[in-house]
């Protein structure tokens, strides 16, 4: 039986070679070169054998860790190397001495990382902390709420262009009255929010009965027609130019040299990092965030339990479009200058990408997610080329092999002690948190 | 308004999908505290009945009217469903549609959702009155666990549930909206003979303790006939019979709907 399996996949990873030689033959192997008027045909035969056994090889490879996939099971989660390890770095975790030592360290790199490594790591570094906070939005709406945004790039636009366009119509008058025009900045972070959440609110009317690939493909085009809108009103927005020379956050009247304004705004992306995550979980562990869940699950029986579906995917795309924003006041801070190339539908297919591949509806993986998709490539530049080929790859191989994501959600568990009281009143219950 | 003033009437129900007349003409009414049945070969119209009831249907044709305690009679056809759950009216699906990826405790306090009222920004702040009114809701949703002998499961995913359980579950997250009336659709199917026994003691314990009246399909004749006290015959969305379970067992339009011939 096993011999049989064994048998059929060598056989089957044969076929693929020779067909996959025939394939790349015209494309690998033979190269026209036109000298003086006349082709020439070259064959390059060396390559041949290297075809043939790699596409053996992968095919055999992919074959095989598929069979072990389906045998594995329904229970992923079940044994192994990594999730022996997870399972030991949890309950070291629940120590109360070793988390706190463990978030103090964290702390202590988190605080530190400017100073440690530079002004390029740190710029790096608050592009990748934008997307934790884009990915953490977005995690609202495709994770939580179940709902496919491809048009996400859209609130990240609205709030960078209310911070963009704040400063070019109110900036003069800032100047004139003599306040420092980096006050722009605190006064865009909630009206960028807000606004977002408003054009989150309006995208949720026409897509209410929609599921699926209707509402992939409405928010698409919602997202492309924000960015066109912004590209082809020049008058107001600056056009394809955008906008340029918006100023960076006010730091106590100083005004700092680039070094240490980066810096700054990347204590200013921590900062607002903390404060999504703190809102987020507070969010998915009440009321609206179960709510939110149980549309994700079943939007009929979710109906049928009484919970209004308009209310709800009003609340998501809102939430989700408000980080949206908050993170697009970020961007025009950081690069100083902002145009309609930013808001592409890429972005949005990024966020996505991240929050599939760290894991839906969890947290730790939105965060994970992000850090990954917009770290390794900045590090790794000479594969920055295949990016979205190895993006592509990734996504494959974390559906299929861990459709949880790398860093899924660890669910609320609850303890009892002793019998639920009759009364009603009594905090019986003891809501254990076991979630990290 | 007498006491017998029914809690549900359904008059002149009529729900066509295209050509096809899936419920014809159907009058129907239920009274406080009965647990009434709805019985009829595949394909009779009864889920539709159920889903013109609850909103997820609008009916072509007919008025479906409540009454609760001793208010006002209203009509809640055309409302919509999360609407008519409000109005105490809560059901089970026949292909269970549970929230798989919660938890069985989540699962049980969606159905708690409107009997809370933290929105958004209470959510975020997360003031004592929140936090009081969780409390509370986790040791109401446990009750009702306990109730439905759900409490050994009340941390499990529940698509990791035994077949019998996840439709325990279904009614458990009924239950939790507080109903006055309860809609059962075939709450016994794939159950084994020793779970549907206790199945029958739980719908009889509902309607006795909780005082919710019951209106369920079933194909189960034992079941329909052991909690029954009043049967409605289904058959090709026209309504052929309707009386107590013996009035139905000797009904030769029953039996004949039954046996096809
Ligand atoms: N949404 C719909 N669109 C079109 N036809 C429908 C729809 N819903 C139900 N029907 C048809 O209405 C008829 C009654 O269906 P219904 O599901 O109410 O039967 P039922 O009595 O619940 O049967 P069963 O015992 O098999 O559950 C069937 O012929 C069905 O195909
Ligand atoms: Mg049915």
């Amino acid at each position: 039986m096993e011999r049989n399996k064994l048998f059929r996949d060598l056989r089957t990873s044969l076929i693929i070679a020779a067909w996959f030689s025939f394939l790349l033959f015209p494309l690998l192997v033979m190269k026209v070169s036109v000298t003086s008027g006349a082709a020439l045909v070259r064959f390059r035969w060396e390559r041949l054998p290297g075809i043939a056994v790699a596409a053996f090889a992968l095919s055999f490879a992919w074959r095989r860790a598929l069979e072990w996939n389906e045998a594995r099971g329904d229970k992923p989660s079940g044994a192994g190397p990594i999730a022996a390890l997870t399972a030991r770095a949890r309950s070291a975790l629940a120590v109360k001495p070793i988390r706190l030592s463990v978030s103090a360290v964290l702390l202590a790199v988190v605080a530190v990382y400017p100073f440690a490594l530079g002004m390029y790591h740190t710029n790096i570094m608050i592009t990748a902390l934008i997307y934790v906070i884009l990915a953490l939005g977005l995690n609202i709406v495709v994770g939580l709420g179940g709902l496919l945004n491809l048009g996400y790039a859209a609130f990240f636009a609205v709030g960078a262009y209310t911070y963009g366009l704040l400063w070019k119509y109110a900036g003069p008058a800032f100047v004139a009255a003599g306040v420092d025009p980096g006050w722009l900045f605190w006064i865009a972070l909630p009206t960028a929010g807000v606004l977002a959440a408003v054009f989150g609110a309006l995208l949720s009317l026409p897509v209410l009965r929609l599921r699926g690939d209707y509402l992939a493909i409405i928010t698409l085009a919602f997202g492309e027609i924000v960015r066109m809108v912004l590209q082809n009103s020049g008058a107001v927005t600056g056009g394809a130019t955008g906008i340029s020379l918006i100023p960076r956050p006010w730091f106590f009247g100083l005004r700092l040299p680039p070094r240490q304004a980066a810096t700054y705004i990347y204590y200013i992306a921590v900062a607002l990092v903390a404060l999504t995550v703190f809102v987020v979980r507070r969010i998915e562990d009440s009321r609206v965030g179960r709510a939110l869940e149980a549309m994700r699950e079943d939007e009929i029986a979710c109906e049928a339990m009484g919970v209004d579906l308009v209310r709800n995917k009003l609340v998501t795309f809102s939430l989700g479009a408000f980080w949206a924003g908050i993170a697009g006041v970020l961007l025009a801070a950081q690069t100083t200058y902002i145009n309609p190339d930013s808001f592409t539908l890429w972005e949005s297919i990024t966020v996505l990408m991240a929050v599939v591949i760290g894991g839906t509806g969890s947290i730790p993986g939105a965060i994970g997610g992000a850090l990954l998709l917009k770290l390794l490539p900045e590090y790794f530049r000479p594969l920055a080329q295949y990016r979205m080929l190895i993006y592509g790859i990734a996504m494959i191989l974390v559906i299929i092999f861990k459709p949880d994501g790398l860093f899924p959600r660890n669910r609320k568990k609850y303890t009892f002690e002793g019998a639920p009281s009759e009364g009603g009143a009594s905090p019986a219950a003891d809501g254990q948190e076991a979630r990290r | 308004m007498s006491a017998t003033d029914p809690i549900l009437e359904i008059d002149r129900l009529s729900m066509i999908f295209g050509g096809l007349r899936a419920i014809d003409d159907v009058s129907l009414h239920i009274r406080e505290g009965e647990i009434c049945a709805l019985i009829g070969p595949n394909g009779a119209g009864k889920t539709t009945i159920f889903n013109c009831i609850t909103g997820v249907y609008r009916p072509t044709e007919g008025r479906v009217t409540i009454r609760r305690g001793s208010g006002q009679r209203e009509a809640i056809q055309g409302l919509k469903p999360n609407v008519i759950n409000r109005k105490g009216l809560a059901r089970t699906f026949q292909n269970i549609r549970l929230f798989g990826n919660m938890t069985v405790l989540e699962n049980v306090m969606i159905g708690r959702h409107n009997a809370l009222a933290a929105g958004v920004l209470r959510a975020i702040a997360r003031d004592a009155a929140t936090r009081d009114e969780e409390e509370r809701l986790i040791d109401d949703c446990r009750r009702i666990l306990v109730k439905m002998r759900l409490d050994p499961f009340i941390n499990e995913t529940a698509r990791n549930l035994p077949y019998g359980a996840q439709r325990r579950l279904e009614i458990a997250r009924a239950l939790a909206t507080d109903p006055f009336l309860l809609l059962l659709d075939e709450p016994v199917a794939g159950m084994n003979p020793h779970e549907t026994k206790e199945l029958e003691e739980t719908i009889n314990l509902i309607r006795d303790e909780e005082k919710v009246t019951i209106l369920l399909i079933e194909h189960d004749m034992s079941l329909v006939m052991n909690v029954s006290e009043r049967i409605y015959v289904l058959d090709y969305g026209r309504l052929i019979a309707e009386g107590t379970p013996d009035e139905i067992k000797g009904n030769p339009e029953v039996i004949k709907a039954y046996l096809g011939e």
